[in-house]
C-alpha cells in the first residue's frame, strides 16, 4: 500500500483523528492576523524594524509544534465540501493586499522569488498588439518599493499612452489532475477529497519535481525547509469555515471562494453567471480557479 | 534596499515571479551524464561478452569496471540536490507509481545489483587466482571476494562465462531502460517546451552511448600510455565504428527534434529562437561543434582507412570532443529547459554557484570521484587479463612496509 492509498483510505476517518493541518504544517498559523491585512503595510514595516527580520512568520519552533500538535476540527468532514475560487479581473485593482496577507498568514517566505499568490499587471500601450507584462517581483517595482516586503507596483506608464490595462490575480489552480501530484516521487503531495492540492513537508523529498511540473509556476521551493511549497487556499481557514486569506482582504470582491455543492455559495454563483475561463486549459489539468475577464495575452 | 538580488536569476521578458528560484541546477546536469557513461560503457563491454566481437576483448573487462564505477555516483548528485536528502528513500518505500521519478531508486538499484554480479562472474577466475598468489590481508581479502568459490575447473569457469553473458544479455535492455527512462524525467514533462519531446529519451540513450564510448577510447588511451601497453588496432577500429555510429545517429535525431520544433512552430517559438541565439549559444556552439568534430573526424577515419598512431591520436579527440559535446548537450538540455520560461514570453540567465552544497565544487568532486574509484578497482581487479604472478602485486603489505 503506497502513503497515497493510506491517504486516501484515512480520509473517512473524522479529521479529529486526522494530523491534517499537520499535513499543511500551518496549524498554527493565526486568524487573527488577517484582521488588520489591509493596513498591513504598516505593520509589516513595524515587524521588520521591531524584532528581526520577519517577526511575524512563523519560526521553526512554532512550525514544529504546528506540525507535531495540529489543532482539531471534529466537525469539519472533507467529503462534504467541494471547494472552489472565482477571479474577476475586471475587478482586480492590483493593490496586492492579497500577497501581502498570504505572506503573513502562510509564513511564505518573504522574499520576491517564493509566492503563493501573485497579480500580473498587463498594459497595451497605444499601436501595440502584444501586453507588457510584469508583477511585484519585477527588479523595477521592488526597487520603486525599496523593499522586497513592500507589495507595490510602479507607476512606470505614467507618461505612456496606454490603450487598455488589467491585473490578473494567480495561485495555484487546485486541478482536478494536477501534474504535480502526477511527478511526485513519494506521494508527499496529494489531492484532497475536498478539493485542494495538499503537501505533506514531514514526507517530501525536496526533489522539486513537482516544481517543475506544474503548468502556472504556483509551487516554489522552501530552502529552510528542505520542502516545495505551494498555496492550499488557506485549507487552515477553509475547514474551519472562513474564506483565505487572500479573499478576505480583497477590497474590490475580485476573488470569490466558496463550495461548489452548495448552489448558493459565492463561488457556485459566480460560475453559474459568468463566462468562466481557466489558465492553459490545453494542459488538461482542469484547474478549480475560473476566470472572468481573461485576455490572449494573459499567460 | 534588502537582499532583492541575492538569489534572483536574471530574466528578461515575462517570467513567473516563482521562476527566478531556480529548481534544477547543474547538479541535475551531471546525473544525466554519469548515468549517459554507465550506459555507454557497458555496452562496450557488452559488445564481447554478448555479441562476441573480439576485437573489442582487450577492454571488454575495463569497460565493465568503469560501468561499475560511473554507476556507483550517478545517485550521488541527486541526493546532494535533494532538500531532504535523509528522506531519499520515501520515494522507494513508499513509490507513488504515476511519478516517473519513482521507479529511479529500483532501476538504479537493479541495474547497480547486475553490474556487481556480472563484475563477480567476469573476474572469479583472477580472485580465485590472486587469492592463492597473495599473502596477507589481501589474500585473505581476495579469499573473501571469492565467496568460497575456487572452482577453477574448465566446467566451472565454462558457467562463469555463460551466466556472465546472460547477466550482460539482461544488462544491455537495462542500462538502455535506464538512461532511457533519465530521457523520459525530462521528456514526459508537457510544461516546458523545451524537453516536451517524444523523442528526448532516444536522443539521451543515443548521445550516451556516444559520451560513454568516447570515456572508453579516452581512458583506454591514456591507462595504456601510463602503463606502457601497445593500444591494440583492432580494438580502436571496433571503437571508431561504434563511435562514428553513435554521433552520426544522435546528430539526426537532435537535429529532427529541433527541426520539429521550428516546423510546427507552437506558440512562443520566437522565445525558444531566442533562448538558443541567447542564453545557451555558448552551450548550442560546444555541442554541435564537437558533435560535428567528432562526426567529421571518424569519417575521415573511415574513408582514409586510418591505422595506428594516427588512429589512436584522432580517435582519441573525437571521443574527448564527444564527452565534451555530450555534457554540453546535457547543459543545454537541463539547464536550457529552464531558462525558457513556462510563460513562453521571458528569458533567464542562470549562473551557476561556484562553492556551496550545490555549485561548481561539489559537480567538479562528484565528476572526480568515478574515476578515483576505477583507479582503486583496477588496482583490486586488474582488467588487462594479464597472467597473475605473486610479484605483481597491488596492495602488497609488505611493500607498503
Amino acid at each position: 500500500m503506497t502513503i497515497q492509498d493510506k491517504k486516501l483510505e484515512a480520509q473517512e476517518v473524522p479529521l479529529s483523528r486526522r494530523r491534517f493541518l499537520g499535513l499543511l504544517g500551518k496549524g498554527a498559523a493565526c486568524a487573527g492576523a488577517i484582521v488588520g491585512a489591509v493596513g498591513a503595510g504598516n505593520a509589516l514595516g513595524a515587524a521588520e524594524a521591531g524584532s528581526g527580520k520577519h517577526a511575524y512568520q512563523q519560526n521553526d519552533k512554532q512550525y514544529a509544534e504546528a506540525v507535531n500538535d495540529p489543532p482539531k476540527i471534529p466537525e469539519y468532514n472533507w467529503n462534504d465540501h467541494q471547494w472552489a475560487m472565482g477571479v474577476d479581473t475586471t475587478r482586480c485593482i492590483g493593490c496586492l493586499r492579497c500577497m501581502e496577507a498570504c505572506k503573513m498568514e502562510n509564513s511564505v517566505q518573504m522574499d520576491a522569488n517564493h509566492n503563493r499568490t501573485w497579480v500580473e499587471r498587463y498594459v497595451y500601450l497605444e499601436g501595440s498588439n502584444t501586453a507588457l507584462i510584469d508583477s511585484q517581483a519585477d527588479p523595477k517595482n521592488i526597487a520603486n518599493a525599496g523593499s522586497e516586503t513592500k507589495f507595490r507596483f510602479d507607476n512606470r506608464y505614467k507618461d505612456a499612452k496606454v490603450e487598455k490595462a488589467f491585473f490578473v490575480a494567480k495561485l495555484c489552480n487546485q486541478c482536478e489532475h494536477p501534474s504535480c501530484v502526477e511527478v511526485c516521487p513519494t506521494g508527499a503531495t496529494f489531492k484532497s477529497k475536498d478539493g485542494p492540492v495538499l503537501i505533506d513537508t514531514t514526507y517530501c523529498i525536496g526533489c522539486q519535481y513537482c516544481v517543475q511540473a506544474c503548468p502556472y509556476g504556483a509551487r516554489s521551493f522552501n530552502e529552510s525547509r528542505g520542502t516545495a511549497e505551494k498555496c492550499n487556499w488557506c485549507y487552515h481557514r477553509i475547514t474551519k469555515g472562513l474564506n483565505p486569506a487572500c479573499v478576505e482582504v480583497c477590497p474590490t470582491g475580485s476573488r470569490v471562494f466558496g463550495d461548489r455543492n452548495d448552489p448558493e455559495s459565492p463561488v457556485s454563483l459566480f460560475i453559474r453567471n459568468n463566462h468562466v475561463q481557466v489558465l492553459k486549459p490545453e494542459m488538461g489539468n482542469a484547474p478549480n480557479v475560473f476566470y472572468v475577464g481573461l485576455d490572449k495575452e494573459v499567460v | 534596499m534588502e537582499h532583492v538580488f541575492e538569489h534572483v536569476t536574471p530574466f528578461v521578458g515575462y517570467v513567473y515571479p516563482n521562476e527566478t528560484d531556480f529548481p534544477w541546477s547543474q547538479l541535475i546536469v551531471i546525473y544525466p551524464y554519469i548515468t549517459g557513461l554507465v550506459a555507454g560503457a557497458f555496452v562496450i563491454s557488452s559488445l564481447d561478452h554478448v555479441f562476441n566481437i573480439k576485437s573489442f576483448a582487450p577492454i571488454s573487462r575495463f569497460a565493465l569496471l568503469t560501468a561499475l564505477c560511473f554507476m556507483i555516483f550517478a545517485p550521488s548528485p541527486l541526493l546532494f540536490h535533494l532538500g531532504q536528502p535523509t528522506r531519499a528513500f520515501n520515494a522507494v518505500i513508499t513509490p507513488h507509481w504515476t511519478s516517473a521519478m519513482a521507479a529511479f531508486g529500483y532501476v538504479a538499484g537493479f541495474y547497480l545489483c547486475l553490474l556487481v554480479l556480472e563484475v563477480w562472474f567476469a573476474f572469479r577466475a583472477d580472485i580465485v587466482a590472486m587469492s592463492k598468489a597473495r599473502t596477507g590481508i589481501m589474500g585473505k581479502i581476495y579469499g573473501w571476494l571469492s565467496l568460497g568459490s575456487d572452482d577453477l575447473s574448465e566446467h566451472a569457469l565454462a558457467i562463469d562465462h555463460k551466466v556472465a553473458r546472460i547477466l550482460s544479455m539482461i544488462g544491455i535492455p537495462a542500462a538502455c531502460g535506464l538512461h532511457g527512462y533519465v530521457g523520459f524525467v525530462f521528456g514526459s514533462l508537457k510544461t516546458r517546451e523545451w524537453w516536451s519531446s517524444d523523442l528526448m529519451p532516444v536522443i539521451f540513450l543515443l548521445s550516451a552511448v556516444g559520451s560513454g564510448v568516447g570515456l572508453v577510447i579516452v581512458l583506454y588511451v591514456i591507462v595504456s600510455k601510463f602503463r606502457k601497453t601497445p593500444i591494440i588496432d583492432e580494438t580502436m577500429r571496433g571503437l571508431l565504428y561504434v563511435m562514428f555510429t553513435g554521433v552520426a545517429i544522435v546528430m539526426v535525431i537532435e537535429g529532427l527534434e529541433i527541426l520539429e520544433m521550428f516546423y510546427k512552430a507552437r506558440e512562443g517559438i520566437e522565445t525558444v529562437r531566442e533562448l538558443i541565439a541567447g542564453p545557451i549559444w555558448v552551450g548550442m556552439y560546444i555541442q554541435w561543434g564537437m558533435s560535428v568534430f567528432a562526426l567529421l573526424t571518424t569519417s575521415a577515419l573511415l574513408v582514409l582507412n586510418v591505422h595506428g598512431k594516427r588512429l589512436v591520436t584522432w580517435l582519441f579527440l573525437s571521443g574527448l570532443a564527444m564527452m565534451i559535446g555530450v555534457l554540453a548537450m546535457r547543459w543545454n538540455v537541463v539547464i536550457g529547459g529552464q531558462e525558457l520560461s513556462k510563460t513562453m514570453k521571458g528569458l533567464l540567465t542562470f549562473t551557476p554557484e561556484l562553492f556551496g552544497r550545490e555549485s561548481l565544487f561539489t559537480v567538479l568532486i562528484i565528476s572526480i570521484c568515478p574515476y578515483a574509484a576505477l583507479w582503486l578497482v583496477t588496482k583490486l581487479l586488474p582488467p588487462w587479463g594479464e597472467k597473475i604472478e605473486p610479484e605483481s602485486r597491488a596492495f602488497d603489505v609488505h611493500k607498503l612496509a
